[in-house]
């Protein structure tokens, strides 16, 4: 007999998302969940691992905690090497862990629109990953996304659990195989960070210009705990839309959102962030910083207090570097209280004229004082990016072209 | 090394400069003087080339080669650095990072900065949050690297407290006048400068060879600087205006009699 649940999912296949595109999922075939285990990431083909390298995943796993990676639907490795930490492929872990039952669907609904029903109804797999309680996790978790066959679409479920008093780093990386001719992505990914629980969460997009990407993202937070987002998308892609959202249930967390985007002709990026704020003492910063060079980003941000004494912030800045780019910020404040503070401030327009000739003062040309300005710019949104990953991030930023259109 | 020739500027529509001409002698320092609102900063934006302050007669003319209409980058590529009076704030570029790449790599960056007490701002945003004096400190940081032929500099000692300004001051004199503190050094290296200065203060760190008096837009007068100085500190700069109302051919004399 079909769950409640199930039926609801049942209902929702033909529901559009409330943003972006209206992407028809018959047109993509269903990716293998037959893929024959890799030993080790250094067993993939040497442009898949750069690749890779350039979203900040070690294919040697040196100085990580655990690896693991989905290829197309097969989770084709997955292996722990630090302590205080669980990794499985999420079949494996509900079978281990009775409880975690209570846990799966719970953050994400999934009749919230077609890609989270189908994902669901789909029985996707993805990572499980666990801190143990109060353990600091020294090294970051790295998980990477894989699309491989010519025409796939990859479901994918995540569920992490941060125990009380732990701490952990997580590093996503989310690339494409070459040859791959239309892609699909259906990311659900549940964050629980229970009492004074600590998590960084870097993820980087580097897909393609076949792509679409549709990730559902929701984060449930205890008292005390701390959640950063970190979010890099400076490759082409053909869409991407996400809202990932805290939920701040107890009081005293920390939520700060980072995200820097640059869409390349052709790319849609509808790309939001959303804190709320449910107990006292609650803070939330989120910032982001897009650029287009001919594509069209949508910078979407809300902040909702529903308790007295929080305090947050919402920046979406946006540089227009070619006539045929579109920026469009749409920052939202929701307040349900009256002692609340939350502030946001939105910016989109050209590159300052006096910035690039007070530069070009100095000896550079104008490609090059345009290159500094518009790396300064997006340097903002990362400054909150683990070490490790910054010298990864710096070239891919070198690389990236943003002369003016 | 430098000649302005009957200069006119327009910024944002209006006329600024009425017929500007002046000239700055290789190996020799000029300041110029002149009431707030007169128009010394728009003259110096026009030889940097900033867009904004639009030529509309006159030519501008750097050891014989009119750059008038050249970008901002060759005229510095050419030689001329400036010292802004209210540069842009640029978020997310560290200050090392444009003295990095104004230097081309070829001088000691901690070492001029620790000069310029400007150490722990080497890691900061180029301007960003900069007080009146760190700007100005910031500025000569920036120069120094940059090391260039013709200073232009805009009221370099404003906002700068006593003990900043000997250090500024010093490193101005250096950037003129190399290692030596002999005037026939500076004057075969060549080096010089256009120094703005509303109270003159500048002149006790600098040895200035010739003065201006800018006023509404013109050049009201020239002469020895610090004689130029006494009086407008006695008399103030009505008095310029009024004297050159009354003596127009005088100055005209004054000017063409430099070329
Ligand atoms: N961007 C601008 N738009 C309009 N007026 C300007 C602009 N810049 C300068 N001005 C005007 O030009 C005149 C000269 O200014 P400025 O060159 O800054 O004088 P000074 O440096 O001698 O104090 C002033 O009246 C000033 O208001
Ligand atoms: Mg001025």
């Amino acid at each position: 007999m079909a769950s409640d649940e199930e039926r609801r999912a049942r209902e929702a296949l033909r529901k559009a998302a409330r943003f972006g595109d209206d992407i028809d999922l018959e047109a993509y075939s269903e990716g293998s969940r037959e893929l024959a285990p890799v030993g080790s990431l250094e067993e993939l083909p040497e442009d898949t691992k750069t690749t890779l390298l350039d979203t900040g995943i070690v294919p040697s796993g040196k100085g990580r905690a655990g690896n693991f990676l989905l290829m197309d639907n097969s989770v084709v490795h997955s292996a722990v090497m630090g302590e205080g930490v669980e990794l499985m492929p999420l079949s494996q872990a509900l079978k281990v862990h009775d409880w975690l039952k209570d846990y799966v669907w719970k953050a994400v609904r999934p009749d919230t629109d077609k890609y989270t029903a189908e994902t669901y109804l789909e029985n996707a797999d993805g990572y499980f990953i666990r801190a143990l309680p109060g353990a600091k996790v020294r090294m970051p978790v790295q998980t990477c996304l894989l699309l491989k066959d010519r025409n796939t679409k990859q479901y994918v479920h995540n569920v992490l659990i941060a125990e009380e008093g732990s701490e952990l780093e997580v590093v996503t990386g989310c690339t494409t195989s070459k040859g791959v001719e239309k892609g699909l992505h259906l990311g659900i990914s549940e964050f629980f960070l229970r009492k004074s629980s600590k998590l960084t969460f870097t993820m980087i997009h580097n897909w393609s210009e076949v792509i679409g990407v549709r990730p559902r993202t929701d984060v449930v937070m205890d008292e005390g705990a701390t959640y950063v987002n970190n979010y890099v998308a400076l490759k082409p892609v053909r869409s991407i839309q996400t809202y990932p959202t805290a939920h701040m249930n107890g009081p005293d967390g920390v939520c700060r959102f980072n995200s820097v985007a640059v869409a390349h002709p052709g790319s849609v990026l509808d790309l939001g962030s959303r804190a709320i704020l449910n107990a006292p003492g609650c803070r939330a910063e989120l910032i982001s910083r897009t650029i287009t060079t001919g594509g069209t980003v949508i910078a979407r941000g809300q902040l909702v207090g529903n308790s007295a004494g929080i305090k947050a912030h919402l920046e979406c800045k946006g540089l227009i570097l070619s006539e045929k780019g579109v920026q469009i910020a749409i920052p939202e404040l929701e307040a349900r209280v009256p002692d609340v503070e939350m502030t946001h401030e939105a910016a989109v327009g050209k590159i300052a004229q006096d910035q690039v000739e007070y530069l070009m003062s100095r000896g550079l040309n104008e490609e090059d004082a345009v290159g500094m300005i518009v790396r300064g710019f997006l340097d903002v949104g990362i400054r909150g990016i683990p070490e490790h990953l910054k010298a990864e991030i710096d070239r891919t930023l070198q690389e990236t072209d943003v002369r003016r259109g | 090394m430098l000649e302005i020739e009957n200069l006119t500027v327009e910024v944002a529509g209006k006329e600024i400069l009425h017929n500007v001409s002046l000239s700055v002698k290789s190996g020799y320092t000029t300041v110029l003087f002149g009431p707030n609102g007169s128009g010394k900063s728009t003259l110096l934006m026009t030889i940097m080339g900033f867009s904004g302050y639009k030529v509309r007669s006159g030519r501008i003319l750097l050891n014989g080669e009119d750059i008038t209409h050249l970008p901002v980058n060759e005229r510095a590529k050419r030689g001329i650095g400036m010292m802004m009076q209210r540069p842009p704030n640029i978020t997310g570029v560290r200050l090392k990072d444009l003295v990095r790449v104004a230097s081309k790599g070829k001088v000691d960056i901690a070492k001029i900065a620790e000069e310029l007490d400007m150490t722990n701002f080497l890691e900061r945003d180029v301007n960003v949050g900069f007080s009146g004096g760190e700007i100005k400190r910031s500025e000569i940081l920036q120069l120094t690297a940059q090391n260039p032929c013709l200073l232009l500099l805009d009221e370099p000692e404003s906002g700068v407290d006593m003990v900043s300004i000997e250090k500024l001051g010093a490193k101005v004199r250096e950037l003129l006048q190399g290692p030596s503190h002999c005037a026939g050094w500076r004057e075969r290296s060549g080096k010089a400068a256009l120094i703005i200065t509303h109270t003159g203060q500048i002149l006790d760190y600098v040895e200035a060879d010739r003065g201006y008096v800018m006023c509404n837009g013109t050049v009201a007068c020239s002469g020895n600087p610090r004689e130029l100085l006494a009086e407008i500190r006695k008399m103030g700069y009505q008095e310029c205006i009024r004297c050159k109302l009354n003596q127009p051919n005088l100055v005209v004399e004054n000017v063409a009699s430099e070329g």
